[in-house]
């Protein structure tokens, strides 16, 4: 029972003291972007590995989704009869919660697992320790411009995705299908509002975020060689596709209670 | 100018240093030894601030590194140089720009004046002509050389030396013993390294610190250290191994 007890205690002190230190780092990290802007040099080289190299991905999977979207509503609505509903919910599924959702979680895995392992490489190799021995502040060179550029990029990356996926559904319903366009567009304006697209760029925007502390933290706790970076990555990956799935439900709540209660629309 | 005061340090159970001092003046080169394992790089990371003691104090000229925030700290690693173990050169850069790093973060100088302080480092190391190659591109040794340039690139007070000949041949070993030489009287720099290579301790040391069980347990001049008494410090420095019973 005593052992028990300890190792309950010891479990729970080493869970609290992981949530301070990744408090402290994401304080840390805003703070820093806050302050000083990093510079051009760092940044833009980021922001074309994070954002143009992930571009092909991001099509890819945002097409697909928006087919399959399609082939799925088709079936259901054509039960129903109205066949030209296909276009509000795939349009709407897609920029709210599907595509936001899916890119990041792509996006978590091509680019946060990146920055866990080259982050995780760093400290294992002693490099983010030289950084400090030049007198370089490690989280305000490496890990501000990468939440910069998350920041920035997957909400672009994420209308990148909606686009091509209410493109494709549209393709789809109307060409394979044989919807009509009128309608589906005509229904569509009806039902799509502007804040059903905020509401998917508002989110993407917390996602880049998580996506960027969440990698960057591992990354920079990586401990003990090559072994040490792979958990990290795999760790790196895993809490924050958990942490968007999570927070997505709460910021849809909150987001749905601001629409109907502050918007008032 | 350095001055390290009782320091404890332990990594969750594991206690490594047990109340370490030493002083280190202006100029001198003093060497620590010590089996591996055995919290040597510990230490060498207290004094410039990379790891924060538990108990006790570390002076930089008279400024406690202990009790500094890291805003404070960087400062003060500005006039230190530290080359590390692997050379630690940042692996996404070429030569030039890993020389270049600390020029580019800590002072105003435009690109030219930066271009002919990095070719003046990397001829000072015998590096001519690397300055595109890429980290994995190079040797061990060339690795340190550059990661020495990289060093003494802002002009320190004080270089740190984490196990400079380790992992050389020891011709590449020597030739890093003669740089640290070369560096300290050229320089005029104060030089710490931590070492188990006893012929480079000897051979660059003023003072020799040799670090046992998280404490210094003997300290002397090269010739001092070679003619000790004291048990474990002579079956270190002739690499004798503790007579097990046999059968084990």
């Amino acid at each position: 029972m005593k052992d028990w007890l300890a190792r309950m205690g010891s479990k729970l002190i080493s869970a609290l003291d992981g949530m301070g230190s990744i408090s402290i780092f994401t304080a840390k990290s805003f703070y820093l972007s806050l302050v000083k802007v990093p510079s051009a040099r760092v940044v833009i080289p980021l922001m074309y590995e994070i954002g143009v190299r992930s571009v092909p991905v991001i099509l890819g999977t945002g097409s697909f989704i928006g087919m399959v979207l399609a082939v799925q509503m088709f079936t259901q609505m054509h039960k129903l009869g109205v066949d030209a509903w296909v276009g509000p919910v795939i349009n709407v599924a897609m920029v709210k919660e599907i595509g936001p959702v899916l890119a990041a979680v792509i996006l978590a895995g091509r680019v946060g697992g990146a920055m866990a392992a080259e982050l995780g490489t760093m400290r294992v190799t002693e490099q983010i320790d030289a950084l400090r021995s030049m007198g370089t502040d490690p989280i305000q060179y490496l890990v501000v411009p990468r939440l910069y550029a998350c920041f920035l990029l997957i909400p672009i990356l994420t209308i990148i995705s909606d686009f091509i996926g209410a493109v494709c559904g549209y393709l789809v319903s109307t060409k394979a299908f044989g919807v009509s366009s009128f309608y589906y567009i005509q229904e569509t304006k009806e039902y799509l509002e502007y804040w059903d697209i905020a509401v998917g760029i508002i989110k993407s925007f917390f996602f880049g975020a998580f996506i960027a502390i969440i990698c960057c933290y591992k990354g920079f706790n990586a401990r003990g060689g090559a072994e040490g970076v792979g958990r990290a990555t795999t760790s790196a990956f895993v809490a924050t596709f958990v942490t968007i799935l999570v927070s997505n439900f709460f910021l849809a709540v909150l987001l749905r209670f601001i629409n109907y209660h502050i918007l008032k629309v | 100018m350095i001055s390290i005061k009782n320091i404890y340090k332990s990594f969750n159970e594991l206690q490594v240093l047990s109340g370490v001092s030493l002083e280190i003046g202006r100029g001198e080169t003093v060497v620590v030894i010590g089996e591996s394992g055995c919290g040597k790089t510990v230490l060498l990371k207290h004094i410039i601030g990379l790891l924060k003691p538990d108990q006790g104090e570390v002076f930089f000229d008279g400024e406690n590194i202990a009790r500094m925030n890291e805003k404070e700290l960087n400062q003060v690693r500005r006039r230190f140089g530290m080359l590390f173990q692997g050379a630690a050169l940042f692996d996404s850069m070429n030569v030039y720009e890993n020389v270049a790093f600390a020029l580019r973060q800590h002072t105003k100088f435009d690109e030219e004046k930066i271009g002919e302080i990095v070719k003046a480092k990397l001829a000072l190391v015998g590096m001519v002509g690397v300055e595109d190659k890429m980290p994995m591109e190079l040797s061990g040794g060339m690795k340190k050389r550059v990661g020495l340039a990289r060093a003494i690139a802002l002009e320190p007070e004080v270089i740190l030396y984490d196990e400079p000949t380790t992992g050389l041949d020891p011709v590449r070993g020597d030739t890093i013993n003669e740089l640290i030489l070369k560096m300290h009287h050229t320089l005029k720099v104060t030089t710490v390294a931590v070492t188990h290579d006893m012929k480079s301790a000897y051979k660059i040391a003023n003072r020799i610190a040799m670090l046992h069980g998280g404490k210094i347990i003997a300290e002397g001049t090269p010739e001092e250290i070679k003619n000790t008494k004291d048990e474990i410090v002579t079956r270190f420095i002739e690499g004798r191994a503790e007579v097990m019973p046999m059968g084990l």
